[in-house]
């Protein structure tokens, strides 16, 4: 293992999007992403590629607006309510069918809320990323390597479907250090036959747009755009079953809040209680399937998550209420203990004694 | 024998403007400067929100439809990720003077190597007649019934004097497309401001004088009287910033 390096998550990350190919970032300074693009205003100029502190996040956005329609990679980073600014560029990339990359290293919101690690963005994240019907693929790395690792695997699934691909890290996820091997060999090279580059007078001009004033149009856009929807909820879900063999009650958590309640798990299991965990890596498509079938087997499902309850929503839809959930959670930027984690699966083993 | 033909960077498709409105001479104009130019395939256009927005159905060339005011921005990220090719972009008042002023301005300020056509009707043509940044005090429109009370919302926003303050934009024209006299001097502009992106030289905002009878409620030649009498006077024509020829703020 003499190829891993220690390095900061921000900065993994960003090391990787340069290794997936991308040339091109857009940012406005937030904490706590500001890693990322203090990484890339270094990196960029010296291997030819484009760093651009932009006047604002909207322009921002809107600038990856540009470079995704000249078909290139690209990428921008926030921290929560740049993202809530990035919005409407968002729904505009979904509507004209643009690949792009958008870091959200979460803080405690609403409003200008905190600058602490937070999960509070699930819903903009997963439901409400922009007006309009689309989705977004969203990953949500627990470590320094997944925060590296989803981040080609970002640029990947944004080709190949056409769509935004989001990124959903925290503060902790973005400051710590750990070791982490970047090797992808040559970036996936995609087909953009639809970039506008210049006809060159060899074809007839492309547009790109998301103006489609004929109902019965944008009604037909809209229905191939959630086919595509649906082959990535049928193809690339992931998720990592911890414990689940034997397991009579299920914790369900993503990024740092799973890793805290893997160690509660451990701490359970020496007092002889059954528990395991699924921790969904895409937040959408959400993995439901394997949620479900744990529901036959396990008595509760604990969420676990930094918010006032927001994935819940889907740990039940995903279950269909077939078995009780319960919140266990934090919220401003406050991280739950493994202590608390530890009382809330003890609360629940005692359950029906 | 003189032939007068259809730009071929113009597509052949009927306009969806009104009688008498000027964005017909101001496409034709861009579309004639790129054939002159030959960049047709190497162009790259941005269409704003507005009266314009189905401009990419009217230029022959790659296209791109923006969200409001984000314009400069879009073809800012075109521009960078293929600084080959030539990126101007078509914005309104609305679009390019209110909701995207920091597009425009930190644009401006970048230099960015991009061409702004800028049609400045002073009224919100495509929903239906309201206030616009550049709507003149007095001026009636749909949001402005009694007329444009300078002392309740303030007064015009003057975009060539404004961005003429700034070390960066290279080149900042107003023109007017009302006359015969007035649209060869509007095309001597559009093609300064393309030639000045071929040349790299950077930023380069012609802003059109243009009418909009529709919307003024008047006839289309009154309107273009409108714009000799009202418009003109309010912002008057010429060279605001020509960096190359060592131009810096002013008018005339």
């Amino acid at each position: 293992m003499t190829d891993k390096v220690l390095m900061k998550g921000n900065e993994a990350l960003a090391e990787a999007a340069i290794m997936a190919g991308c040339r091109h970032y857009f940012g406005y300074p937030i904490t706590p992403q500001t890693e990322v693009a203090a990484y890339l205003a270094k990196r960029m100029p010296k291997i030819g590629g484009t760093f651009l502190q932009a006047e604002s996040e909207i322009a921002a956005i809107n600038m990856v607006y540009g470079v995704a329609a000249a078909g290139l990679r690209v990428l921008t980073s926030s921290s929560s309510p740049g993202i809530a600014l990035k919005s409407e560029g968002l729904s505009y990339l979904a509507g004209a069918d643009l690949p792009a990359v958008i870091i959200n290293v979460q803080r405690g919101g609403p409003g200008l809320g905190g600058i602490q690690p937070s999960q509070s963005d699930y819903f903009q994240a997963t439901k409400a990323g922009g007006h309009g019907d689309f989705r977004m693929i969203v990953l949500a790395p627990n470590s320094v390597q997944e925060m590296a690792d989803l981040t080609v695997k970002a640029f990947d699934l944004a080709d190949q479907y056409r769509m935004t691909a989001m990124i959903l890290a925290d503060g902790t996820m973005g400051q710590m250090m750990e070791p982490v091997s970047l090797n992808y060999g040559e970036p996936k090279k995609i087909e953009k036959p639809w970039a506008v580059t210049g006809t060159k007078c060899l074809r007839k001009h492309n547009v790109v747009n998301s103006l489609f004033l004929v109902p019965d149009e944008l009604e037909q856009f809209n229905f191939a755009r959630y086919e595509r929807y649906k082959q990535i909820e049928e193809n690339e879900v992931m998720y990592e079953e911890y414990m689940m063999d034997d397991a009579e009650i299920c914790i369900v958590a993503f990024g740092i809040a799973a890793r805290v309640s893997k160690n509660a798990i451990s701490e359970a299991r020496k007092q002889g209680i059954k528990v395991g965990m699924i921790r969904p890596i895409t937040l959408w498509p959400f993995p439901k399937a394997p949620m479900l079938k744990a529901a036959d087997k396990v008595k509760e499902f604990i969420c676990v998550e930094m918010s006032m309850g927001q994935m819940i929503e889907d740990v039940e839809l995903a279950v269909r209420c077939k078995k009780p959930v319960t919140l266990c959670n934090r919220v401003g930027g406050m991280i739950p203990s493994p202590e608390q984690v530890l009382a809330s699966i003890v609360e629940a083993s005692k359950k029906g004694e | 024998m003189i032939v007068f033909d259809k730009p071929k960077s113009l597509a052949d498709v009927s306009m969806h403007y009104c009688p008498g409105c000027t964005h017909g001479i101001v496409h034709r104009l861009v579309a004639e400067v790129i054939d002159e130019l030959g960049i047709e395939g190497i162009t790259v256009g941005v269409a704003p929100v507005g009266c314009s927005v189905m401009a990419y159905n009217y230029f022959n060339c790659d296209m791109v439809e923006a969200a409001h005011g984000r314009a400069p921005a879009v073809a800012t990220g075109l521009k960078r990720a293929n600084p080959d090719s030539i990126v101007f972009t078509y914005q309104g008042d609305g679009d390019l003077a209110s909701i995207g002023t920091a597009e425009t301005v930190h644009s401006a300020a970048r230099n960015e190597n991009i061409t702004i056509i800028f049609i400045n009707n002073a009224i919100y043509g495509m929903t239906g007649g309201q206030m616009a940044p550049t709507s003149l005090p007095g001026q009636v429109t749909q949001t402005s019934p009694y007329g444009r009370d300078t002392s309740h919302c303030g007064f015009p926003v003057k975009v060539c004097e404004m961005l003429s303050q700034l070390d960066g934009p290279e080149y900042l024209e107003r023109v007017a497309v009302n006359s015969v006299k007035n649209v060869r001097n509007a095309k001597k502009a559009i093609r300064k401001a393309f030639e000045n992106q071929i040349a790299g030289k950077g930023f380069s905002l012609v802003e059109v004088i243009s009418s909009c009878p529709t919307n003024w409620g008047m006839t289309p030649q009154k309107a273009l009287e409108w714009i000799d009498e009202k418009m003109i006077p309010y912002y008057p024509l010429g060279v605001y910033k020509d960096r190359s020829a060592n131009k810096e703020g002013g008018n005339g």
